[in-house]
C-alpha cells in the first residue's frame, strides 16, 4: 500500500456531479444547431414499398428529410462488425452491412427508416409522424434457435439459415468419449435471456460539420471515442480522421451498450455536412430499448460428467447465440473468445468441447453487456456444479472444492493452461470460496436452513465461483482470432514545467472513476500531491489515441500504459537530477517527490527537475529539453480475476416470491488501487445480475414486437429489492502487468445470477424442480412449485 | 401558443411565454440552462428528473411547465450554498453514493424530501423511499449509506 495506492480517496469527479455541473452530451447546446428525429419501423419484418416525405418536409421549422435511398446513393453501406469469427468448414462469416437508414426492407421493430431535421425536437417529432412508409409485412423469427432451422424467415435474404458463423473449441472425440464413460453426467437445458442494459443516460450524439474548414466534430455518448472515430471515418462514411475530433464528455453509464459504433453517430455526422449546421439527436428510452444493442441471449444445452467420486470428467456445450438483425462492433466474439473459452471456469475439466452457432434474427442487435459471454459461460458451469451435487447428494461447496484447480502464482510456478485456448494467469480459488463460507457461517446456515424447512419456510442457499478474463487483450492474439482492431491502449504523462502533472488517456470513464484511481497511481509514483495531477479523456482532441473502456480492462491495460509513461518521466527525470547534484544516476534514489544521492543529504525536488527540463540552461548534454511522455502498453496477457458470490433467499410457499435475504461477495481482482471504487463496482454488479436472475428480460411476441420496451413494464431492480452486500476480497496479484492489477468493473454482474437462481433451486430442493426460466418471477416459481413432485 | 409562466427557480424569480405542451423539464434545461436536472426515461419511472416544486420531490418529465405557474422550484443546482455542499450531497461523496452521476440530482432531491418528511429514516423506509429512482451503478448499496450520513449530520 502507498500513500494513494490501496486508499479509499474520495473522488475527484463527484463534485460536478453533485451540483448539476456534469456535462452530458444532451447537456450540450451548439449556436445554430438542429433536431433528428428518427423514423424507425414498427414492424420486426417487412419490406418497404414506398416513403413519403412530401408531408413532413412542408411542415414549418423542417429543415430537411432523408431516407434510406438518399444514405444509399450516398455510397455508405454501412456501419462494420469489428471482429470476425468464421465457420468450422473456414467459410467467412456473414456480415450483411447495418445501413445507417435502410431502404429495402426493415430487419427489426425500431430499424431506421428516415430522419426529421428540424429547427426543435418538438417539431421533428410532430414532422415525424407525417412521414408516410408503406410496408408489406413479412412473417419474423425472434428465437435464435429457430432462425437456424430450415424454412425459417430469412432475415437477410442471402444468409442460408440466418447462421452468421458456426464455430467450435477444444477436443469434441475425447469430450464425447469423456461423457459416454462418465459415471453421472448432469445436463441442463436452458435459456440465458435478452437483457436490455438501460444505461440510465439514454444515447445522444451531435455532428457539428465546419465547412470552412471542412472538418467535423462528434459529442457523443461513448465508451470509445477514438474507435468509433476510426470506424466511422475508414469504414462508414470515407472521411478524413485528422479533420474529425470525437468528444466523448461525461457519460451516464455505458455497461457496455455503449462500446459500439451505432448508426446514429454517423447519421448526425453525414447529416451535418448536408445541411451545413449542427444536428442533435437523443434517443427516448423507448428509442433505447430497440436501438441500444442487448445483451445474453444464448439457448444452450450443456452435459458435465462426473465420475463416481465426483471429480469432472468432462463438459460438452451446443449454444445458439442470438445476434440480433445485425452485426454490432463486438457481437460475433462474445458467444465464441469470451464465452467458449471461459468454459474451463475454476475447474481442472480435462475435456471440453463447445459448439456456437451465431444465428441472425428479427431482433435488435446483441452484444457486449456487462460480463460478455464470461456470464453466460458462469451461468453455464455453475448451474451445473449445483444441479450435479444435488443429483448426486453432495454439498455443492464441497463438490466445487474437490474440482478447483490448485492455487498457483503464475510467478515461481507457470499459469494454468486451459482446454480452451487461454492461459490463466494467477489463481487461488480454494482462497475465495472458502472465504465466502466463512463469513456466511455456511454450517450454521445450513442447520438454520433444516430447522427452517420443518416450519414450511423455504431457505436457499446458492453458490456460484467464477473467473473471467479482463485486461483486454494482447494485440496478436485477438488478431489472430479475428479482431479486427489492437486492444493495447495508450497515455501520455506531461509534466508542466511548475511540476504539476497532465494525464491523458486513452481509457474512458463513465461512473468508474478514473481522475481519482488514475491520479492516485500518478501520484503515489511519482510522489507528488493527489490535486497536482489531473487526468484527461474523452476528447480525440488531447488524447492522442485509445481503444476506450470495457472488459474491465481501464486499469489493467490503460493504468499500464500511465505506469509506463511515468517509468519514462522518472528515467529522464534521474538523468536531470544526475546532472544537477553532479552525481552518477545509479547513486541517485527516488522518494517522496525528491532524487537524493544515497548517503548523503544532497536533494532535488520532482518540480525543481521539471523547470530545469523545461528551462533547460544548466543542462545535461544532448538531453532534450520538455518532460512529455507517451507510450502505448500492449498486454502480454489476459487478466483472470474471480471469485466466489454466494445468495441466501427466502421463498414465500403461497405465491413464489424470492426474497433476497443476504448476498455475500469475495472477489479477487489483483492488487486494489482504491478499494471504495472496487467495492462500489461489485455492489453495482451484482445489483445488475441479480436483475437478470429475479427481475429482468426482454419479451419478444411471435411477431417480433419488444413487448416490454419500457420502464413501465421491463423491471429493473430497485433499492427495496436489495439488503445491504457484503463484501471481501483476496487479492492474488496479476503477474504480468506493472500494478498487478486484474479489474474489477463486470465481476459483480458474472458471480451474482447463477448464486441467486441455485439459491432458488436450494430453497425448492423438496419440490425436484431442477431449472426455473430466468428472470425467476413470483408466477414461474410458483408454476415450478405447483408441477415439481413434491 | 405561448403560455405565461411565473416560477422562483433556486429562490431565482423567472418569467417566460411557454409552449403550452412544453415540459416542466424541459423548461428548466432548455429555458433556463439548468441542465443538471437529466431526462432518462419520459415515463416517471426513472426519477433522473425529480425536483422539488413547493417542497415536494415531482418527476419533471411528467409535469407541465405550465402547471408549476406561481411555484417554488429546488433543482439540484439550488442545494449547495455558498460553494458548501449540502449535507445529502455530502453524504454522496464522502460514501461513495455516485457513479456515473446521470441519475445523481434525482437521488440528492428524493432524498431531501425523505429527509424533509422523516429525519431519521430506518435503512427500509429510505430503500423504499427511493423505489422510483432508477440508478444502474452503484446497486444503491452506497445511496443508502449516502442517506444514512446526511440524516445523521442533519440531526
Amino acid at each position: 500500500m502507498g500513500k494513494f495506492i490501496g486508499q479509499a480517496v474520495k473522488r475527484v469527479e463527484d463534485k460536478r456531479f453533485l451540483t448539476g455541473k456534469g456535462r452530458y452530451t444532451d447537456d450540450i447546446v451548439l449556436p445554430n444547431m438542429t433536431y433528428a428525429k428518427i423514423v424507425r419501423s414498427p414492424y420486426a419484418h417487412a419490406k418497404i414499398n414506398s416513403v413519403d416525405i412530401s408531408a413532413a418536409k412542408m411542415y414549418p421549422g423542417v429543415v430537411e428529410v432523408f431516407t434510406g435511398k438518399d444514405i444509399a446513393d450516398s455510397g455508405i453501406a454501412g456501419v462494420p462488425c469489428g471482429w470476425q469469427v468464421d465457420f468450422k468448414n473456414g467459410d467467412t462469416m456473414k456480415e450483411p452491412p447495418h445501413p445507417l437508414l435502410v431502404a429495402d426492407k426493415v430487419r427489426h421493430v425500431g430499424d431506421a427508416v428516415a430522419v426529421v431535421i428540424a429547427e426543435t425536437k418538438e417539431i421533428a417529432r410532430d414532422a415525424a409522424d407525417m412521414v408516410e412508409v408503406d410496408y408489406e409485412e413479412l412473417p419474423a423469427v425472434t428465437d435464435a434457435a429457430e432462425a437456424a432451422k430450415t424454412g425459417a424467415p430469412l432475415v437477410h435474404d442471402d444468409v442460408p439459415n440466418n447462421t452468421c458463423y458456426d464455430w467450435g473449441l477444444g477436443d469434441e472425440a475425447a469430450t464425447n468419449a469423456a461423457i459416454d464413460k462418465a459415471d453421472h453426467v448432469t445436463t441442463l437445458e436452458f435459456v440465458n435471456q435478452r437483457l436490455v442494459p438501460n444505461a440510465i443516460e439514454p444515447r445522444a450524439a451531435i455532428g457539428d460539420y465546419d465547412p470552412i474548414r471542412e472538418n467535423y466534430t462528434l459529442y457523443t455518448s461513448s465508451q470509445n471515442p477514438h474507435l468509433i472515430r476510426l470506424l466511422m471515418c475508414a469504414f462508414v462514411l470515407g472521411i478524413p480522421e485528422h479533420k474529425v475530433r470525437v468528444v466523448s464528455p461525461d457519460v451516464g453509464g455505458g455497461f457496455g451498450s455503449k462500446i459500439f459504433h451505432y448508426t446514429e453517430e454517423a447519421l448526425v455526422i453525414w447529416a451535418s455536412n448536408k445541411i451545413g449546421r449542427p444536428v442533435k439527436w437523443t434517443a427516448e428510452r423507448s428509442e433505447s430499448f430497440i436501438t441500444d444493442a442487448h445483451g445474453r441471449d444464448h439457448v444452450t444445452k450443456a452435459e458435465m460428467g462426473f465420475d463416481k467420486d465426483g471429480n469432472v470428467m468432462a463438459l460438452r456445450v451446443k449454444t445458439f447465440a442470438n445476434m440480433g438483425a445485425y452485426l454490432s462492433t463486438f457481437s460475433t466474439c462474445v458467444p465464441t473468445y469470451l464465452h467458449g473459452t471461459l468454459l474451463q471456469g475454476l475447474y481442472t475439466t480435462p475435456a471440453i468441447y463447445v459448439d456456437v452457432t451465431a444465428t441472425f434474427t428479427n431482433t435488435t442487435a446483441v452484444d457486449a453487456y456487462r460480463g460478455a459471454g464470461r456470464p453466460e459461460a458462469t451461468y453455464l458451469l455453475e448451474r451445473l456444479f449445483d444441479n450435479a451435487a444435488r443429483e448426486m447428494n453432495m454439498d455443492p461447496a464441497e463438490l466445487r472444492l474437490k474440482n478447483f484447480i490448485p492455487p498457483f502464482d503464475g510467478v515461481s510456478e507457470p499459469g494454468y493452461q486451459t482446454q480452451v485456448a487461454l492461459q490463466y494467469d494467477s489463481g487461488n480459488y480454494q482462497g475465495v470460496l472458502k472465504r465466502a463460507l466463512e463469513m456466511l457461517d455456511y454450517d450454521g446456515l445450513r442447520k438454520e436452513q433444516a430447522e427452517a424447512r420443518k416450519n414450511g419456510r423455504l431457505i436457499g442457499i446458492g453458490i456460484s465461483t467464477y473467473i473471467e478474463a479482463c485486461g483486454i487483450a494482447p494485440s496478436a492474439v485477438v488478431g489472430s482470432l479475428g479482431a479486427r482492431a489492437g486492444l493495447y491502449e495508450s497515455a501520455q504523462v506531461r509534466i508542466q514545467p511548475t511540476g504539476k502533472v497532465s494525464v491523458y488517456t486513452g481509457s474512458h470513464s463513465h461512473g468508474q472513476g478514473h481522475e481519482t484511481t488514475f491520479a492516485q497511481v500518478v501520484a503515489d509514483r511519482l510522489g507528488v500531491a493527489l490535486e497536482d495531477v489531473e487526468v484527461i479523456h474523452g476528447d480525440s482532441e488531447s488524447v492522442a489515441f485509445g481503444m476506450g473502456t470495457y472488459g474491465s480492462r481501464s486499469l489493467a491495460v490503460g493504468g499500464s500504459a500511465i505506469v509506463k509513461s511515468i517509468d519514462k518521466v522518472l528515467e529522464k527525470g534521474a538523468r536531470i537530477a544526475a546532472h544537477k547534484l553532479e552525481a552518477s544516476v545509479d547513486d541517485l534514489e527516488y522518494e517522496g517527490g525528491h532524487w537524493t544521492v544515497k548517503g548523503t543529504d544532497k536533494s532535488i525536488a520532482f518540480g525543481d527537475v521539471a523547470l530545469t527540463a523545461y528551462v533547460p540552461h544548466d543542462y545535461p548534454e544532448g538531453e532534450e529539453p520538455g518532460m512529455d511522455f507517451a507510450s502505448f502498453y500492449d498486454p502480454a496477457n489476459f487478466t483472470y480475476p474471480f471469485g466466489a458470490h454466494i445468495a441466501v433467499v427466502e421463498v414465500d410457499p403461497e405465491t413464489g416470491k424470492v426474497d433476497l435475504k443476504r448476498f455475500v461477495a469475495v472477489d479477487d481482482v489483483g492488487n486494489v488501487i482504491n478499494p471504495m471504487i472496487v467495492d462500489g463496482q461489485i455492489h453495482g454488479g451484482v445489483v445488475q445480475g441479480v436483475g437478470q436472475a429475479l427481475f429482468e428480460g426482454a419479451i419478444y411476441d411471435d411477431n417480433g414486437q419488444l413487448v416490454n420496451g419500457s420502464y413501465m413494464d421491463y423491471c429493473m431492480p430497485r433499492a427495496d429489492d436489495f439488503p445491504m452486500i457484503e463484501t471481501d476480497r483476496t487479492v492474488t496479484p496479476c503477474p504480468h502487468n506493472p500494478l498487478g492489477v486484474k479489474g474489477a468493473g463486470e465481476a459483480g454482474a458474472i458471480g451474482s445470477t447463477p448464486a441467486v437462481v441455485n439459491a432458488v433451486l436450494d430453497a425448492l430442493s423438496d419440490y425436484n424442480v431442477n431449472d426455473i426460466r430466468m428472470p425467476l418471477t413470483p408466477e414461474r416459481v410458483w408454476a415450478a412449485m405447483q408441477n415439481g413432485n413434491h | 401558443m405561448g403560455v405565461s409562466v411565473k416560477v422562483t427557480v433556486n429562490g431565482e424569480r423567472h418569467e417566460h411565454e411557454v409552449d403550452a405542451r412544453q415540459m416542466l423539464v424541459d423548461y428548466l434545461r432548455e429555458s433556463l440552462h439548468l441542465t443538471g436536472t437529466h431526462v432518462g426515461c419520459d415515463t416517471t419511472a426513472c426519477g433522473a428528473c425529480t425536483v422539488l416544486v413547493d417542497g415536494r420531490a415531482v418527476k419533471s418529465c411528467t409535469m407541465l411547465a405550465v402547471q408549476a405557474d406561481g411555484a417554488e422550484i429546488k433543482t439540484i443546482e439550488g442545494m449547495a450554498s455558498n460553494g458548501d455542499l449540502h449535507p445529502i450531497q455530502e453524504g454522496f461523496h464522502e460514501e461513495h453514493g455516485l457513479q456515473c452521476g446521470f441519475c445523481t440530482p434525482g437521488m440528492v432531491m428524493t432524498a431531501a424530501q425523505l429527509l424533509a418528511d422523516n429525519p431519521n429514516p430506518s435503512e427500509q423506509e429510505i430503500r423504499h423511499a427511493l423505489e422510483g429512482n432508477f440508478c444502474r451503478c452503484t446497486g444503491y448499496h452506497n445511496i443508502v449509506k449516502a442517506i444514512q450520513y446526511a440524516a445523521k449530520k442533519l440531526s
